[in-house]
């Protein structure tokens, strides 16, 4: 009674007549949205070893001057797959990941919208990055960075087939990314439960909305200017070769036209998982709901204002870099608004240092860091003193690292029971929180100042300047932290999965629809699900049950 | 553990959910939003024809006098002057108004065919989507014969600099402006080409349904008004790349 009853889709799909006991084929023929969920977050941790030994050897060939274990022309292929790697098949694959697995879910919905083209994107995405990889046998990977600017990428200055093979692998991807992106605004705008307003969504689902949209408005124009540069390469077209009369300043303007929204669709979902961490660990609504929603959207729309701030040291004039200056300062109002949330949503509260919850903290003093850095981008005459250094170096792993992907380990943390169904312990969960944090910070915090003695990135050696090898050797040490980190946590996810504690239903005692399910949930998400009040629904539910037993916290029992 | 509190009428359908945004249905407002990002595609070509063209010197002379050079970008009427059949006549932009016209008219005829399904009249929705079909699938062969016009040239031909006598167009070298001219054209109108094939498969594939009674067994004729969001999208753009290519 007061239930509402969800159905399940008539149609059988593909996959869902396997029994669980069919294994892989199961997995592969599956339109589930939590399995193709978790193998986005797969995918993303398999091109995370690939992409991080390239940074390994990287950081290697650079620990001491003069160094010629890599050559030139292999360091620019290792830096290039790195960068590549970590945008595309990793950090949107796991945004994506969360994206599809949670969203379902925190709206009361059985299912994605469109589940078979859920997968398509997953598979197509996989396949995109398979590509990217097979240039390495096909005679030498991409190696104009992962921005790939003109004319580097064009073939007198890049004759190995890798860029031919960026460009395919990033388009298949892409595409796959930007039907993920439809899928994703219909259900949430289609399959909420009745009565769960847009302004009860989960602060989560808010973030996957707006980032949808902004997928669809920014990977046109990487498209766009993927199609048009294999033109170049294979078909001889001049589009951004100089002396056939392009120009290759058109494709950095694509490419940030692009780029800097892909910065922040690599954000706002981490924004949207730290909100829930915080509200949960805290035992706080989130604090300001409306404007945590709203700088989202103010995010998302200043992002396609900003591109030219990744070209301020290109010459386009006093008039347009200050422009694009004061709109990139801008940026940091919505986003000093959400820090202020996140702290307001902890003051007061009864807060549980969890590793989520670590790595949330954590977020909040790195990505700061991170940010500040940027708002010094912003100032032209710094940028054109720092571009091109190992200052942006830093500055970008701060944001990314210390920003997308805290989030994202927070949410893996956070979510891990859910997902599999199994506990990893607390302890092995800090083990990991405090490799990774004090590696990460060892690796890059040195590099702010290399970048501003001056050192360039993207050379495969330097010269032995004072400062510069003990800096560059601290920086390998934390990076080899960092790498361990990460195996350790490959070790703790594969022994969890095989052999840990069996997670309760809902360990954190959380607030989202998502752990009214079982751990892990059934294949049918809901028969039914409580009237939604408020973005807390699971927490009204218990609030009108004075006899809702809590389940055992994993955090005190551990 | 429950609660009674007075809900909203529950979802009646598979897959509807308990709001309706926009009154919509799931499959067509995915149309609308993969719409919106193939826009922003388009928009993302016209911007680099627009900086393209004004990278390149426009013509200032008088278009009497006018010539095809490398140096300048050519004036759309002297490039785009033949008319399939009419031999040595200059007739410009005579042609591409008459595609322009029978894209236009598929338009028309596409409204009726979602209008048919409307009333479930599957006999209409049959000789509209046929007629649909029979106008883009003209307007692809149009193209065809403006492409080879295009890429075989014209007799007179350009001499260049260092005295080569060149025909015609390709993506590295054409006979009437810089080679931006010709490689933005195939690019972009095949692109929109692209669509119109793309549409025109989707209309068979309805039409092939509409046959067999797939809809109106269904109950309604949702797919073709989908697959006519599509359409009328590719006709807006065409008229796009129309202005931007053969008007201004």
């Amino acid at each position: 009674m007061g239930k509402l009853h969800i159905p399940e889709p008539e149609e059988a799909l593909p996959g869902v007549e396997l029994e669980d006991n069919q294994g892989l084929l199961q997995w592969i023929s599956s339109v589930d949205h939590k399995q193709i969920g978790i193998m986005y977050l797969w995918m993303a941790l398999f091109f995370m070893l690939l992409g991080g030994l390239g940074a390994l050897l990287m950081r290697v060939q650079l620990a001491v001057p003069r160094n010629d274990l890599l050559s030139p022309e292999i360091y620019n292929q290792v830096f290039t797959m790195h960068g590549t790697t970590m945008i595309f098949l990793v950090a949107t694959p796991a945004i994506l990941g969360f994206s599809v697995y949670l969203s379902p879910l925190m709206i009361g919905a059985n299912d994605m919208a469109f589940p078979r083209l859920n997968a398509f994107s997953f598979w197509i995405a996989l396949c995109g990055g398979f590509l990217l990889y097979f240039s390495f046998l096909a005679g030498g990977a991409p190696d104009a960075g992962w921005f790939n600017y003109a004319p580097l990428n064009q073939r007198p200055y890049s004759p190995s087939p890798g860029i031919d093979y960026y460009c395919i692998g990033l388009l298949l991807a892409g595409s796959g990314t930007v039907a993920t992106a439809v899928n994703l605004i219909v259900t949430v705008l289609k399959l909420r439960v009745p009565s769960m307003s847009l302004r009860e969504l989960p602060v989560f689902v808010w973030m996957v909305l707006i980032n949808s949209f902004l997928i669809l408005a920014a990977f046109p124009s990487l498209n766009a200017a993927l199609a048009m540069l294999l033109l170049d390469r294979q078909l001889q077209a001049h589009f951004f070769d100089i002396a056939g009369g392009g120009s290759s300043l058109l494709w950095q303007h694509l490419f940030w036209l692009f780029g800097h929204p892909e910065v922040y669709i690599l954000i706002l979902p981490a924004f949207g998982i730290l909100s829930e961490v915080f509200q949960v660990f805290s035992r706080k609504p989130i604090f300001g709901y409306a404007f945590i929603v709203g700088s989202g959207m103010a995010i998302a729309l200043l992002a396609f204002g900003v591109w030219i701030h990744h070209m301020f040291a290109t010459g386009l004039g006093i008039t347009v870099n200050g422009f694009f200056s004061a709109s990139s300062l801008l940026i940091g109002i919505p986003t000093g608004v959400k820090i202020f949330s996140w702290l307001g949503t902890m003051w007061g509260g009864s807060l549980r240092f969890t590793t989520a919850m670590l790595f949330a903290t954590a977020f909040l003093v790195e990505f700061t860091i991170g940010g500040l850095s940027g708002v010094s981008f912003a100032i032209v005459p710094i940028d054109w003193q720092l571009t091109d250094t190992y200052y942006v170096v830093a500055h970008l792993h701060y944001v990314f690292v210390g920003g997308s992907l805290f989030g994202l380990l927070a949410g893996l943390f956070y979510w891990f029971p859910k997902m599999s169904g199994k506990i990893i312990p607390e302890k092995q969960g800090k083990w990991f929180f405090w490799l990774f944090v004090i590696g990460f910070n060892m690796t890059f915090l040195i590099q702010h100042a290399l970048g501003v003695l001056g050192m360039p990135r993207r050379v495969y050696t330097y010269p032995d300047l004072p400062n510069y090898t003990w800096m560059n050797m601290l920086s390998t040490a934390g990076a080899f932290i960092m790498g361990f980190s990460v195996l350790y946590l490959g070790f703790i996810i594969y022994k969890s999965i095989k052999s840990g504690k069996k997670a309760p239903d809902d360990p954190w005692n959380a607030y989202t629809l998502e752990w009214l399910t079982t751990s892990p949930p059934q294949l049918q998400n809901f028969k039914e699900v409580p009237p939604v009040k408020s973005f807390r629904p699971l927490r009204d539910l218990k609030q009108d049950n004075p006899n809702w037993q809590l389940q055992d916290d994993p955090w005190k029992i551990d | 553990m429950s609660t009674s509190t007075t809900l909203e009428k529950p979802n009646t359908g598979t897959w509807d959910g308990g709001n309706e945004p926009f009154k919509a249905s799931y499959g067509k407002l995915m149309m609308w939003f993969f719409l919106l990002s193939d826009a922003f595609t388009f928009g993302s070509f016209l911007i680099v024809y627009g900086l393209s063209r004004h990278k390149n010197l426009p013509y200032t002379g008088t278009p009497e006098a006018f010539t095809f050079s490398q140096e300048w970008w050519p004036i759309p009427e002297k490039v785009f002057n033949a008319f399939p059949g009419f031999h040595g006549l200059d007739l410009p932009l005579a042609f591409v108004a008459l595609m322009t016209m029978i894209l236009i008219l598929s338009s028309v005829t596409m409204v009726l065919a979602v209008e048919a399904g409307h009333r479930m009249d599957k006999n209409d929705v049959q000789k509209w989507l046929l007629w649909t079909i029979l106008f883009g699938s003209t307007f692809l062969g149009c193209q065809a014969l403006e492409w080879s016009h295009f890429i075989s040239g014209t007799e007179e031909g350009m001499i260049l600099s260092n005295g080569t006598h060149i025909f015609g167009a390709n993506l590295t070298i054409n006979q009437y402006g810089p080679p931006l001219f010709a490689d933005l054209f195939f690019f972009i109108t095949g692109f929109h080409g692209t669509h119109v094939f793309s549409g025109v498969i989707l209309l068979i594939i309805m039409f092939i349904n509409t046959v067999n009674g797939t809809y109106q067994k269904r109950g309604h004729y949702e797919m073709v008004e989908k697959v006519g969001l599509y359409w009328h999208f590719v006709d807006l753009v065409w008229v796009f790349v129309f202005t931007f290519f053969y008007l201004i």
